[in-house]
């Protein structure tokens, strides 16, 4: 199968986008805002739908959207972040607006598709440039805040109080959310970036208490989901996001055996 | 030097006057309990200290500079909330965050910075959690994780926001001993704000009592009398001495009462406490 140039591409779009969702992921998970994740990818799907309705690349729509999306919501701030909700109105919302756009150019359906579920075996060679600067670019500005957004993360009142701007962390981050949920949506669709964001981050904290292991085994989780699911596509023709979710969703419930077998063992005589 | 200065301070919350013309020297190297009804300003005077809020007038002074955030002496310990995502981490982990977690780039921490955790969990005699969860902690182990976060660094000034919340009585005298202990081998000046004067009664220096925007600070028995309390509370209030025991009276009625989540958390510790040993 790595024969094809599809596949090679799609291979190398899952792994760039699978070490960005589970760096970016493991923080979003640990500060609790894996809705406000889930959001940024509906307002992206707006932002996508209206990119090619007025002729533009759908990706740079979504990239656009969801960034200016992340940027308003951390500005709101405590005000919105604890709202589920004022964020599910707003993501409801912006779905409509896409699906309006949408009706507008009839012609897209198969695009429609590809936005909400993602193609993963469409990625053509400039596209995976884009993709793997965008996400260059997402985990640099991630290196540079990731000391004081961890400290922010776990002890707010104290990093405040220390002289870390909360508000800036806020929006930084939700900026650099919203590069990794758009990247996410380009192989998994917007419906399903939690499949990839928030199921291997939220996998790998049950795993392990340590936030360096956290981070790496994230990545590597959601590495071997993403590349799991493109093989499995090939080899059953079945869709790559069915794939990926199935193997999302398994390792998250496997992740919790762990804690219930030594909870079973205690309990035991 | 005194280690606080409020010269003519006034400090606003939402268009209430919280303290209104404050002037207090509090002294270096003492233990001074912050006391006061529910909303009478603990928390907000903390913030002011540590320079989170702005008085509407007058000055504050910490350790002879002007009042700024991130003052590298200045130690916070704020009340405790729930924790709901990060149960799952370790408890080295969320100390080691705060270690000159305000600095760019990755959180990755010097051998020196780590050396300053391991020291400052010595401290606290928390070593041994180091490897816990922080899920898996009782509620008096993670308020000794907290105070270990606020002896990170060099700090000379201590602001201890209500360590006692939701800790059973043994625990509290527990910790209000381990905050002494500390405050005398390191030198440090502690304000430590609680909802009851008995706890602390032992180990104080001084009170600090805040009530209707006044402030009275000095001994025990210079602050804790009826003229002065009255005064606070806007009522009359008795003061009662009973077996080493001091109460507040306002009419036939204790005005310090217990913290209403401390119910709660009894029965939570309890609940913690049965399932660890089942």
């Amino acid at each position: 199968m790595f024969d094809y140039d599809f596949m090679q591409n799609a291979f190398m779009a899952a792994a760039i986008v699978a070490v960005v969702s589970g760096v970016v992921g493991y923080f979003l998970v640990l500060r609790g805002q894996t809705f406000a994740g889930h959001a940024l990818s509906h307002i992206g799907f707006t932002g996508a739908t209206g990119a090619v309705l007025i002729g533009m690349s759908p990706l740079w729509g979504l990239v656009g959207m969801t960034v200016l999306g992340g940027v308003g919501m951390g500005l709101l701030g405590e005000q919105l972040q604890k709202r589920d909700v004022a964020i599910g109105v707003v993501l409801s919302v912006a779905l409509g607006f896409g699906l309006l756009f949408l009706h507008f150019f009839t012609a897209f359906a198969t695009q429609a598709t590809a936005l909400l579920f993602g193609n993963v075996l469409g990625v053509d060679a400039p596209t995976l440039w884009t993709l793997l600067g965008l996400g260059a670019a997402c985990l640099a500005g991630l290196a540079v805040i990731a000391r004081p957004l961890l400290f922010a993360s776990l002890q707010p009142e104290l990093a405040e109080a220390r002289g870390v701007s909360l508000r800036l962390i806020s929006v930084a981050f939700l900026a650099l959310a919203a590069l990794a949920v758009a990247e996410c949506a380009e192989i998994v669709g917007v419906l399903l970036v939690f499949t990839l964001m928030v199921g291997p981050a939220a996998a790998a904290q049950r795993l392990t208490s340590r936030v360096g292991q956290g981070v790496a085994l994230s990545v590597l989780l959601a590495w071997a989901e993403a590349w799991g699911g493109v093989a499995l596509a090939y080899v059953t023709d079945w869709p790559t996001s069915f794939w990926i979710t199935a193997l999302s969703g398994s390792v998250y419930l496997l992740s919790g055996l762990p804690a219930l077998l030594r909870d079973r063992w205690n309990h035991s005589p | 030097m005194t280690a606080i200065g409020f010269d003519d301070v006034t400090l606003t919350l939402g268009g209430r006057d919280i303290l209104r013309g404050v002037d207090l020297a509090i002294p270096q190297n003492a233990f001074i309990g912050v006391l006061g009804p529910n909303g009478a300003g603990k928390t907000t005077m903390m913030r002011a200290i540590l320079g989170l809020i702005r008085p509407s007038s007058g000055h504050i002074r910490v350790l002879g500079e002007p009042a700024t955030r991130g003052h590298a002496a200045v130690g916070y310990m704020p009340q405790t909330r729930g924790l709901v995502s990060t149960a799952g981490l370790s408890a080295w982990d969320f100390v080691a965050s705060a270690a000159l977690g305000h600095r760019w780039g990755l959180p990755i921490l010097s051998a020196t910075a780590r050396r300053d955790v391991e020291r400052v969990l010595d401290l606290v005699g928390a070593s041994s959690l180091a490897r816990r969860k922080l899920g898996a902690l009782s509620g008096g182990e993670r308020q000794r994780l907290l105070l270990a976060q606020s002896l990170l660094g060099t700090p000379r000034l201590l602001l201890l926001d209500e360590p006692l919340i939701s800790l059973d009585p043994r625990y509290q005298q527990a910790m209000v001993e381990l905050v002494r202990g500390l405050q005398r081998k390191l030198g440090l000046t502690v304000l430590f704000s609680a909802h009851e004067l008995n706890p602390l009664l032992a180990a104080l220096d001084q009170v600090l009592y805040l009530g209707l925007g006044h402030a009275a600070l000095g001994t025990v028995d210079e602050v804790i009398t009826g003229p002065v309390l009255s005064r606070l509370y806007g009522s009359d209030i008795e003061v009662v001495h009973l077996r080493g025991r001091i109460f507040v009276m306002s009419g036939d009625h204790p005005v310090e009462r217990h913290d209403p989540n401390q119910c709660r958390s009894h029965a939570e510790s309890h609940a913690e406490s049965h399932t660890r040993h089942v």
